[in-house]
């Protein structure tokens, strides 16, 4: 620097080029860096999120082993590619080893006791049923809330959930609704966790506001989920021609 | 501490953010990460090193840019740079583990506000030679990781019955679900701070104790 | 504390009414011995082992802080007992013993120690330790169990024994086992809560309902509560303020959707709003000391009490709203000091 260090009591006024010089310099290693770790870390990362979404699809639709991302909006059921990022609903369709589609995971979410509880939830077009819930997010009080995950008896109640349409095809028969513990009787009702009342029917409410909107939309249009199963992931095509 | 000719480092450069200068213990900086990430004892860890890392990289890239920074521009520098270096631990923790990013949430991005990183920029790593300023970077990391730890490590084995996910007391243990919520933060908290205090204020009386012995 | 002052100051002549802390206290836990009596008879051994552990504990945590802090016991000033007794009483009877006294401990030590004893307190102790163990257990603070079971002078509600940081075992079973009707483990606000159901006056005045040790019947509280008033040991405007203001608020809501909201009688004797109003807002040391003070301070606890209860995720809102009320009254001091006579209003 030509600036002689002697003021003390008065600051040195530095001229504007030096100033600009040096952020714009600090910016572009900034830049560089970011991008930098951008380009390294992306492919790593972006294979963690495939790899979490589909634990938790695979998870609440029984015996899928691919996936395929649709939106469901008013022009129906749309694919999901990285060129055709499309608007609406996102769903998940499940497809089996032999490519037969064996249900579709979509989201839904409710007020719970703390905050709002995020679900994925497995709908099963043949049985028109719920075959699976995974909790993606939740806040609610560990050892009360928390059992709508840990409980066996409340898991139960998603082994196969009614959720059928009515005969117009316009909204559910039946409301999916969450019971006093131990009163359930119908197939479309979840029995309640006692001490956990409020978690439970968070869960019921979520489901039931998530499967009006989407099943009437979606029911007409399972035939084209059917039609362009994916690819096998590699490691399992391998193993197929092996 | 800026009129310190003395440009040699020694055990005090580092040692003064484990101890003296422990930057929860005694400075109180950085209490938002503190009580909010510390309800276990593997979020405590990741975010004491997490925030290590920006530590030590801001402090090492600014000491040795501290001649041509000039005076008028250096916080907005200074942030920028810390910023630089939390985006990069953002994307590496994405890399290395999901759960652990969610868990951890908003307050890996919330390392470029902690006001501790700020303040050793400012008012060290401006101001000594980088390998002195990386020393004594090491150190308060060291110092804060600790800290988080000491929490973090109490809240999960009280609030959870475990130490770093692996259970301790088995299935029948009740645990104290106050220690995860943010109450539990404040109490622990408080309560090293208490342990904290009360052992420098012996260490002084002993320290008084030995003076007048020895007159 | 109670170490006579060094200094008097007195100019005029003072009639002293011969109250100090120590007799105020012993009348206060002789007004809460029927209520540990009633506890007693109607829970039985479970309910006395929890009195005992829970006071001991308290008794024993105020000694202990005391050497730490190099001070004269204070144990004989009862408020320590007190603050085991009152805790203790809302508590379900049933609660684990080693809980009860985690409790008693933070009572003291977060409600009462920390700031420096009794009078130096912000909130009441009694109320600090029980919104731990609320946070810290929320199972066990809300498994209750029946009243005047079988057996209960002769055996222990299976949860009371539980082994020191171990989880308490489910009673559903037993509790099934001991009663003749059909007991759901519901406090009366958690029936009319999740299911709509209304308990009949009746059994919640006289406290044959599930609750907490000491907050089952409200005529008996009552009647304590009135001898303390009537011995001008407490102030009877704080509980029957708060008991107002939560009437107002239910009767309100009660007008507006019948069917929804609970009638104020429903209000008045579930739950803890008796016991909280006479023997815990009432209490001198987070009350505010002004007249207009002590009328907002009971009418807000009231009111907050009801909106907790009927808008909450939980079922009882006396302890948030009282706490709430505690925290609040330097302020209310602050802002309702009177005018010293002669001196000029500010700003007019």
């Amino acid at each position: 620097m030509s600036t002689p260090e002697t003021e003390v009591m008065q600051q040195p006024a530095t001229p504007a080029g030096p100033m600009i010089r040096t952020l714009m310099g600090i910016a572009m290693l900034s830049g560089f860096l970011v991008v930098l770790t951008y380009q390294l870390t992306k492919p790593i990362i972006e294979e963690n999120q495939r790899r979490a979404i589909e634990a938790a699809v695979f998870q609440v639709i029984p015996d899928a082993v691919a996936r395929k991302d649709f939106v469901v909006n008013e022009t129906g059921v749309v694919a999901v590619t990285a060129e055709n990022p499309a608007e609406g609903i996102p769903i998940y369709a499940g497809y089996d080893q032999e490519g037969q589609l064996k249900g579709i995971a979509a989201k839904a979410a409710a007020q719970g006791y703390a905050d709002i509880i995020y679900l994925l939830y497995g709908y099963e077009p043949e049985c028109q049923c719920i075959r699976g819930i995974k909790v993606l997010k939740l806040a609610e009080t560990p050892g009360l809330g928390d059992k709508i995950i840990t409980d066996a008896n409340f898991v139960a109640n998603f082994d196969a959930l009614d959720a059928s349409l009515n005969d117009a095809g316009s909204d559910l028969a039946n409301d999916i609704v969450t019971v006093k513990h131990g009163t359930k009787q119908n197939p479309w009702e979840i029995d309640a966790i006692s001490g956990a009342t409020i978690s439970a029917k968070a869960v019921g409410k979520a489901l039931n506001l998530s499967a009006k909107a989407l099943l009437p939309k979606l029911a007409p249009q399972v035939e084209k989920l059917k039609e362009d199963p994916p690819r096998q992931p590699p490691e399992q095509v391998e193993e197929q021609v092996n | 501490m800026s009129k310190r000719s003395n440009d040699s480092i020694t055990w005090g450069t580092f040692s003064e953010g484990l101890w003296r200068d422990n930057p929860v213990f005694v400075m109180l900086l950085g209490m938002c990460p503190v009580l909010a990430v510390t309800n276990s004892a593997i979020n405590a860890l990741a975010m004491g090193l997490a925030t290590t890392f920006v530590l030590l990289a801001s402090g090492a890239l600014i000491s040795l840019l501290r001649h041509s920074i000039p005076k008028q521009v250096r916080i907005a520098t200074y942030i920028v740079i810390i910023a630089t270096f939390v985006t990069i631990v953002d994307y590496a923790i994405q890399a290395i583990s999901l759960d652990l990013y969610n868990a951890l949430g908003a307050f890996i991005q919330l390392i470029v506000a902690n006001c501790m990183i700020l303040g050793r920029a400012e008012a060290y790593a401006s101001r000594n030679r980088p390998l002195k300023s990386f020393t004594n970077a090491l150190g308060m990391g060291a110092g804060f990781t600790l800290a988080l730890l000491c929490l973090g490590v109490v809240r999960e084995v009280l609030g959870a019955g475990s130490l770093f996910g692996i259970d301790l007391f088995g299935p029948r243990f009740e645990p104290w679900v106050v220690m995860i919520l943010p109450a539990g933060g404040f109490i622990v908290l408080g309560a090293w701070l208490l342990l904290f205090e009360w052992l420098k204020q012996r260490k002084e009386r002993l320290e008084l104790e030995a003076a007048a012995e020895t007159r | 504390m109670s170490k006579k002052p060094t200094i008097e100051l007195r100019t005029s002549p003072h009639a002293h009414a011969g109250g100090d802390v120590v007799r105020i206290m012993r009348n206060v836990v002789y007004a809460m011995l029927p209520i540990c009596a009633f506890t007693i008879w109607q829970f039985g051994l479970s309910a006395l082992a929890l009195l005992l552990v829970v006071t001991a504990t308290c008794m024993a945590s105020e000694r202990l802080f005391n050497r730490l802090s190099s001070q004269p016991s204070s144990l004989g000033d009862w408020s320590a007992a007190i603050t085991g007794i009152l805790l203790a009483l809302t508590l379900p009877p049933g609660f684990p013993l080693w809980m009860g006294a985690v409790a008693a401990f933070a009572a003291v030590a977060l409600g009462k120690a920390l700031f420096g004893g009794l009078g130096m307190n912000a909130m009441n102790p009694a109320l600090i330790g029980r919104a731990f163990v609320q946070a810290a257990f929320p199972v066990a603070i809300t498994t209750w169990t029946p009243a005047f079971f079988e057996g209960r002078f002769t055996s222990f509600v299976p949860t009371t024994l539980t082994p020191p940081f171990l989880q308490p075992p489910v009673i559903g079973d037993w509790v099934t086992s001991v009663t003749v009707d059909a007991f759901s483990g519901a406090t009366p606000l958690a029936l009319q809560k999740f299911e709509g159901v209304q308990m009949d006056a009746m059994d919640m005045l006289l406290g044959t309902t599930a609750g907490s040790a000491g907050e089952t019947s409200a005529l008996l509280i009552l009647i304590c509560g009135l001898y303390l008033a009537a011995r001008r040991m407490l102030d009877w405007r704080i509980p029957v303020l708060v008991m107002l203001g939560a009437a107002v608020t239910a009767g309100i809501f009660f007008l507006i959707d019948p069917v929804k909201y609970p009638d104020p009688l429903f209000v008045f004797l579930s739950g803890g709003l008796m016991l909280g109003a006479w023997f815990m807002a009432s209490d001198m040391v987070g009350s505010p000391v002004t007249p207009l003070g002590v009328v907002i301070y009971a009418l807000m606890i009231g009111v907050l009490t009801v909106i907790i209860r009927l808008f909450g995720g939980l079922t009882e809102g006396v302890m948030y709203a009282i706490l709430l009320g505690n925290a609040a009254t330097p302020l209310i001091d602050q802002l309702t000091q009177p005018r010293v006579f002669g001196e000029q209003r500010v700003g007019k």
